[in-house]
């Protein structure tokens, strides 16, 4: 019961976490019959309609509900303690994003219980998704689920944006937050901006599938090509909030590591912020085969390959801080420093794809899919590996096990390249992606034979975390204060896990990598900003979690509101709208509550404070 | 800092009510950011009204659907409504809570008025010129931008209605005063998005 109504950003994260884990497990899952679909050609193991399904839910879980999760679980761990803050700008919105990003992922998952899970891939292309050609409900799933889930999403963004604005401690200006705060902030922006667009698309396609309206029907005048174009202005800026949050772990794990303050910390600054900003030009370059035409093509083959210089600035600058550093190659720097060749391999190929005319060849093949996941699985989930097996004694109070997060390690990666390196042959000798299966002597069998062992390892390098994760668990929760012991960041400056106050006193910031600098200078610990007093907390509540029910009651009710059911009751509570009206009641009656009952939080006082 | 809020709860009201406490200041922080994701949200749907305004289907174009009359006059009462939420806030810096309800309730009413032209103008629309959410990508694209800034004045309504209620239960405070600055901002909001609906969809639909 304490987890409904917790609104403390730590146990949130925890909750991220295990709902991210959960469906990144999913998503696993889905990837490994994939292959094994894969392993031979003429393959009957699965049938053409199943695979579609199992790929569209693969790429939208492992993406929207598997990652992203995990982003915000180290997010809410770790931020609020980086810039010396007791908690995030807005508990409150905190947990309500959390809910309804968790009621979202339930309810496109439920699609494979409830008559078929989404089939048009994980981008949904219109006429694709429309309902002329997916005529069962899958696609509602998509949309409302991503809906829902992306609301959540756009809560937390605006959340850490004011967290970061407003409550950083005395003395840590901007120039002088850590780089995972700053990939934060960044990350944030982009979420901002957005998000908005892939929620306008989503209700288009509502609109068209459930409403009969006529936006990308051509028979009605519409046009499919405006779907692309607004799931882009989305999508690819999407990719940026998911590698940047992996850039600022780098960015940490790689100077604690090496016992030496990262090289070039304005330059990272402003790579970020470059990168975002171009994230946001970019999103035809996706497009090149819809006939844009060659001045269009051109300008966004340009825009993207200049992508490559800040992302170049920041490769070399992680390699600069380990030159002559006293580097120490435990797990969390094992997953830093693998991450910077492969994330680079899915770099090159990049700008590779980046050139319009080659684009022409490599669109829609195996290379297109080696690329991306390069750069999501070589780069960002390296980059989580990195985050939980650095932040994880933070997070529980327990380290991991050094042995099994080897062991995790080594599988992962050599699984990990084991299945993409080979695929952008494949790519290169013309195997389209998406397809089910092929047929023998095209040259393919070898090497999807190979992708689909890598894939196996790959898992058995998830089985050697969780393992790690369970045997972890049973130790007792005895980590320090700075575990790592080169800790340079006011993180490690307060027990492991945190108070749930987590500062006694706001400490003082007195320059980049605070604690590293208070360590220098022979102090022990931070020196506090004020003096002890009373702490005060926001209060937990339901109300977030009663909200999320309400809008996936809503959005289950809305979903289902032109179907004949069998029983005559429930067709007319669905056909009149009442299901969506009764979820929408919930929601803003709750929102009502929330107006109306002030909140005026609870105070920890000084006496309970001693001995702490 | 606590017994600061407590003071200013109870106590003496500050000269900006909705700045003096960190929660209050947070609140039009993150509302200017939300904001900014509305704008998003908006200019989304303003790109896809005007990549498909032409598309009628054969069905009723713009040119021969939009009376100027009619909108005008809602763009007038919607206009003055966002006039009116600024005596509100400037009657709430001066401290005075009656005038600030009062002004607030001009403002919900002068909105609701605007609701109802707007819905009066669909069901006309529906009713004799046979023009639905189906009809053409045109209609469904005018549908679901003037649609959402519909749904946003309704949402406005009712936010501010309950604010005008908190007030006379718990009267100005440090508490209630950023809750009625963020809906001003927001009222400001969805007057400036009907502006641009005003030219790009009325305007525009009428010249060509």
């Amino acid at each position: 019961m304490d987890w409904l109504t917790t609104v403390d950003h730590k146990k949130i994260a925890i909750l991220y976490l295990w709902a991210g884990g959960l469906f990144f497990g999913i998503g696993g899952l889905e990837a490994i019959l994939i292959r094994i679909q894969l392993i031979k050609p003429m393959n009957t193991f699965l049938d053409a309609q199943t695979f579609n399904e199992l790929i569209t839910m693969h790429g939208t879980t492992m993406i929207f509900l598997g990652v992203m999760p995990v982003i915000f679980a180290l997010m809410n761990a770790v931020i609020p303690l980086q810039i010396g803050a007791r908690d995030v700008a807005f508990p409150f919105l905190n947990a309500l994003g959390f809910w309804t990003f968790l009621f979202g992922g339930i309810l496109l998952n439920l699609s494979w219980i409830m008559g078929g899970a989404p089939d048009a891939g994980w981008t949904s292309y219109t006429p694709l998704s429309t309902t002329t050609y997916s005529a069962t409900h899958g696609v509602d799933f998509y949309t409302i689920g991503l809906q829902i889930a992306g609301l959540g999403t756009l809560i937390g963004g605006i959340n850490f944006l004011a967290t970061i604005i407003t409550m950083r401690a005395p003395g840590m200006s901007y120039m002088r937050m850590p780089m995972f705060a700053w990939t934060t902030f960044i990350t944030s922006a982009i979420i901002l901006f957005a998000f908005p667009a892939i929620t306008v698309g989503l209700v288009l396609l509502t609109f068209d599938r459930i409403l009969g309206a006529n936006f990308f029907e051509v028979g009605g005048g519409g046009n499919p090509v405006l779907w692309q174009h607004i799931f882009w202005i989305f999508g690819h800026p999407e990719v940026y909030i998911l590698i940047l949050p992996a850039f600022g772990i780098i960015s940490e794990v790689i100077p604690t590591f090496a016992r030496k303050r990262l090289f070039g910390y304005s330059s990272m600054v402003f790579a970020t912020i470059l990168i975002a900003f171009l994230g946001f030009m970019v999103w035809a370059h996706h497009m090149f085969t819809t006939g844009l035409g060659p001045v269009a093509n051109a300008l966004f083959s340009v825009s993207t390959m200049l992508i490559a210089v800040p992302t170049g600035i920041k490769i070399f600058n992680w390699l600069f801080t380990m030159w002559g550093g006293q580097v120490r190659f435990t797990t969390p720097n094992l997953f830093a420093v693998g991450f910077i060749p492969t994330f680079t391999m899915g770099g090159v190929t990049g700008v590779m794809l980046a050139s319009a005319p080659a684009d022409f060849q490599f669109h829609d093949t195996y290379f297109v899919v080696a690329h991306f996941h390069y750069v999501i699985v070589g780069g960002l989930v390296l980059g989580l590996f990195a985050g939980l097996h650095y932040w994880w004694p933070k997070m529980f109070g327990r380290m991991l096990g050094e042995g099994l997060g080897k062991w995790t390690f080594w599988t992962f990666i050599i699984g990990f390249h084991m299945t993409f390196f080979v695929q952008h042959f494949l790519g290169l000798m013309g195997m389209q992606r998406r397809v089910f299966t092929y047929l023998p002597n095209q040259q393919f069998d070898l090497l999807n034979l190979i992708s689909t062992i890598g894939a196996g390892l790959m898992g058995v390098g998830m089985l050697f975390f969780l393992a790690n994760i369970f045997l972890t668990s049973r130790k007792p929760a005895d980590a320090a204060n700075d575990p790592w012991e080169d800790g340079r960041t006011l993180e490690w400056t307060i027990p492991s896990p945190p108070p749930e106050y987590n500062f006694k006193q706001t400490p003082l910031v007195r320059g980049i990598d605070a604690f590293w600098k208070e360590k220098t200078a022979g102090h022990k610990g931070m020196t506090p900003s004020e003096p002890v007093g009373s702490i005060h907390m926001p209060s937990a509540t339901i109300l977030p979690f009663l909200m999320s029910v309400g809008i996936f009651i809503a959005g289950l009710g809305f979903m289902f509101s032109r179907d004949t059911f069998s029983s005559e009751a429930l067709s007319f509570l669905f056909n009149n709208y009442i299901v969506t009206g009764l979820g929408l009641l919930i929601t803003f009656g709750s929102m009502l509550m929330r107006s109306l009952y002030d909140d005026h939080g609870w105070h920890i006082e000084p006496e309970e404070l001693e001995g702490r | 800092m606590t017994t600061a809020h407590a003071e200013a709860v109870n106590g003496t009201l500050p000269h900006e009510p909705e700045k003096a406490t960190l929660e209050g200041r947070n609140k039009v922080l993150a509302f200017w950011l939300f904001l900014g994701g509305e704008a998003v949200l908006f200019g989304t749907l303003f790109a896809t009204f005007l990549a498909l305004r032409n598309q009628t289907n054969e069905g009723p174009s713009a040119n021969e659907l939009f009376h100027l009359p009619l909108v005008a006059a809602a763009t007038f009462l919607l206009l003055v409504s966002s006039l009116t939420s600024v005596f509100a806030i400037q009657a709430m810096h001066r401290n005075r809570p009656a005038l600030l309800r009062s002004w607030l309730l001009v403002t919900v009413v002068l909105g609701a008025a605007f609701l109802g032209l707007e819905i009066y103008e669909f069901s006309e629309y529906v009713r004799h010129e046979e023009f639905g959410m189906t009809t053409s990508a045109f209609s469904s694209a005018f549908y679901t931008l003037v649609g959402f800034h519909g749904a946003h004045v309704a949402f406005g309504i009712l936010w501010i209605s309950v604010l005008i209620g908190q007030l006379v239960r718990k009267g100005l405070t440090v508490v209630t005063a950023p809750k009625i600055y963020v809906s001003a901002m927001y009222w400001h909001f969805i007057d400036v998005v009907w502006v641009f609906i005003f030219t790009v969809v009325y305007l525009l639909g009428k010249v060509g």
